[in-house]
């Protein structure tokens, strides 16, 4: 209880209040005409975020998990101001992130920063890792032209690379040498919290183990905020305080990391975890979710996991379930929690 | 169990003639593939385990060729047929499953096409009959209505249900050795769990014997039978998946197993291996592995052969983890 106290004590670091996102296909000449002669074409719009409110602490690692299509990079995109919200308030440190003109929300998204999956396209390959790293602090006054040099040692020495290399250009570097490269970009600008999205998901499990470490490192030095997005259940379990579960757009349940992993309240989350292979098991049989993700453009009515839940009833396939306290810092968003 | 192995490896070795040099992607590799069960080829990437599966189904490309050792398969050497005899068996006798459901369909013919094809490639039965083969076999990895998803394009699948056309179009011979290389790494993790479920009723219902080619432990633990771990392309350790995951005796496999998050302590940071994969071309002299090893002395600077170290366990080390203290990972 004592870390979860000390958790409550932070300060929000950033709050999502009723975030939506919306993505969607406007109808071509040939639709617009399909359509006034009366045939049964409509614009398609894909719910990515639907409605979420999320508080994420200083100090705190979030993890955010969820299989494709759930919407966990959207939301991550959205969080770190690259991607405007279609409904929602985005608040950093008090401040609206989304308002314009306003030195204090660009201040503030400078001081977020994103880690993204693919090492290989998040670096310009015509780019010296030099400049790569240290272009966004001279532009934005961090370092002078006359530190510049040492400046850029120092970030590459923190993420863990070879200041001798920075002539280099990315290609030259392996794919977690890369991710290295990635964080040290980010971290230059002085970022206090960092978005990393699927940030280990292309790495070998050594180099990965590498990464998470300079990750917890790096945490504590600079006393880093995360919001860590993976869909790998053992990663967010190791590095997170807290898990936040996305299905189909919308937070199914959120709770401390022990919570979560021992006590799985919705049934999402429990065949999810049901489904991890776990190295400590041996020749068993697989559990089995049955059925696949709903397409995000034509979800199901109701509870979005209703289809695929062992649990439903009619209430499931009709109503949406509201996110709700089921014990002290568990949230979960089911209506079997209303029977008890 | 006395029953001949459905494989036989020994010895192999592909080596890729560039430019560069001699890039030696299997470097004397043997293990065995008893019937019915599955053997599980661990590595990260460059480690020669995706080679190796192509050497079996005789498909390494120019440059590179397999340069010794043989593929001993229902009696006959794989590595010695011509390119006629070998086109005979594969998808007949042994198919392959790969990472990426779209490197086995084609984008532009539907499903029945191409599983009908596929039948009558290597029988001489009807239309009818390769039709009804195809629904059979869509229905026993668990496509539902196979009748009408046999008129589908690939493009009207998802990634895991391609990913099942794919293993039906494996499972229409019943081939003896299915190999598949990283077949559900690219699935979400519920529907991962709906493909190994399947291929685990197939194992045992069919006999067919697998090998399973990727670099996550935790799916070959629940999944496999024996396991085989290479590094820099050779095998390194091989043993059964018990004994290997419980008490390794490589430092190598140790420290890939300490790298696995759920094995550590939630916060503290993990039980790294050091440093990086060393190129191919570019091998330290002696023990690959000697430049990260945490145990690594005067005898590594010599290479090691691989050996019984314990009774049917073998390991690639002059220094394994013996005492039960060191393998306690």
């Amino acid at each position: 209880m004592s870390a979860a106290t000390a958790i409550d004590a932070g300060s929000p670091m950033v709050e999502l209040r009723g975030i939506s996102r919306r993505f969607e296909k406007k109808l071509d000449f040939a639709g617009r005409i399909a359509k006034r002669l009366g045939a049964p074409v409509r614009e398609e719009v894909v719910h990515a975020v639907d409605n979420v409110d999320l508080t994420i602490r200083k100090g705190e690692v979030v993890g955010l998990v969820g299989e494709s299509g759930c919407g966990k990079s959207t939301l991550g995109r959205m969080v770190a101001g690259i991607l405007p919200p279609s409904d929602g308030m985005i608040l950093r440190n008090g401040t609206d992130i989304l308002s314009r003109d306003n030195a204090a929300a660009r201040e503030m998204k400078l001081r977020t920063q994103m880690i993204f999956q693919d090492p290989y396209a998040s670096l310009n390959p015509r780019m010296r890792v030099a400049d790569i790293v240290g272009e966004a602090p001279l532009v934005h006054g961090i370092t002078s032209r006359g530190g510049y040099e040492s400046y850029v040692d120092e970030q590459m020495r923190r993420a863990g690379l070879d200041p001798a290399f920075k002539r280099r250009y990315p290609h030259q570097f392996s794919g977690g040498q890369r991710q290295r490269i990635g964080i040290a970009r980010a971290l230059a600008v002085k970022p206090d919290f960092i978005v990393c999205d699927e940030a280990v998901a292309a790495l070998d499990v050594s180099i990965q183990a590498q990464i998470l470490n300079l990750f917890i490192r790096l945490r504590s030095e600079l006393d880093l905020t995360y919001l860590f997005i993976s869909h790998d259940l053992g990663v967010v379990e190791h590095i997170s305080d807290r898990v936040v579960i996305m299905y189909l757009g919308r937070v199914v349940e959120e709770a401390p990391s022990e919570t979560v992993f021992a006590q799985p309240n919705h049934p999402y989350t429990q065949s999810l975890l049901a489904s991890v292979p776990r190295i400590e098991s041996r020749k068993r049989a697989f559990s089995v979710v049955k059925g696949e993700i709903p397409s995000p453009l034509n979800p199901p009515p109701g509870c979005h996991f209703h289809p695929r839940c062992p649990h439903a009833m009619d209430r499931c396939r009709v109503e949406k379930p509201v996110l709700r306290e089921v014990a002290p810092g568990q949230r979960s968003a089911c209506h079997l929690n209303d029977r008890a | 169990m006395t029953t001949a192995p459905t494989l036989e490896v020994r010895n192999l070795q592909t080596h890729f003639f560039t430019r560069a040099g001699v890039v030696k992607a299997v470097d004397d590799v043997s293990f065995t593939v008893r019937r019915g069960k599955v053997m599980g080829l661990v590595g990260e990437s460059g480690s020669g385990k995706s080679v190796t599966g192509f050497s079996i189904i005789g498909l390494v490309d120019a440059p590179g060729r397999i340069a010794g050792g043989s593929i001993l398969f229902q009696g006959r050497d794989l590595a010695k047929l011509s390119e006629e005899e070998m086109r005979d068996l594969r998808g007949n006798r042994i198919a392959m499953i790969f990472q990426d459901p779209m490197m086995t369909l084609n984008p532009v013919l539907r499903i029945d096409t191409q599983m009908i094809e596929t039948v009558q490639a290597h029988r001489k039965v009807s239309h009818e009959a390769a039709r009804q083969r195809a629904r059979d076999t869509l229905g026993m990895v668990g496509i539902p209505s196979p009748d009408e998803r046999l008129k589908a394009y690939p493009h009207q699948f998802s990634g895991g249900m391609r990913q099942r056309v794919a293993i039906a179009i494996a499972l229409l011979h019943e081939p003896e050795l299915i190999i598949a290389d990283e077949p559900t790494t690219a699935l979400d993790v519920t529907i991962q769990g709906q493909i190994l479920a399947e291929v685990q009723k197939l194992a045992e219902t069919t006999g067919t014997s697998l090998i399973w080619i990727t670099h996550d432990l935790s799916v070959v633990a629940g999944l496999a039978d024996d396991i085989a771990v290479m590094y820099a392309g050779r095998i390194v350790e091989k043993g059964t998946v018990a004994e290997v995951l419980d008490r390794p005796l490589h430092p190598y496999t140790s420290g890939l197993i300490g790298s696995v998050p759920s094995r550590n302590k939630r916060g503290e940071p993990l039980r790294q291996i050091p440093g990086m994969t060393p190129s191919l071309l570019n091998l330290p002299p002696g023990c690959a592995f000697r430049t990260r090893c945490p145990r690594a002395a005067a005898p590594c600077m010599a290479e090691p052969e691989i050996r019984e170290i314990l009774p049917g366990r073998e390991a690639r080390c002059f220094l394994p983890l013996t005492s039960a203290e060191e393998q306690a990972a």
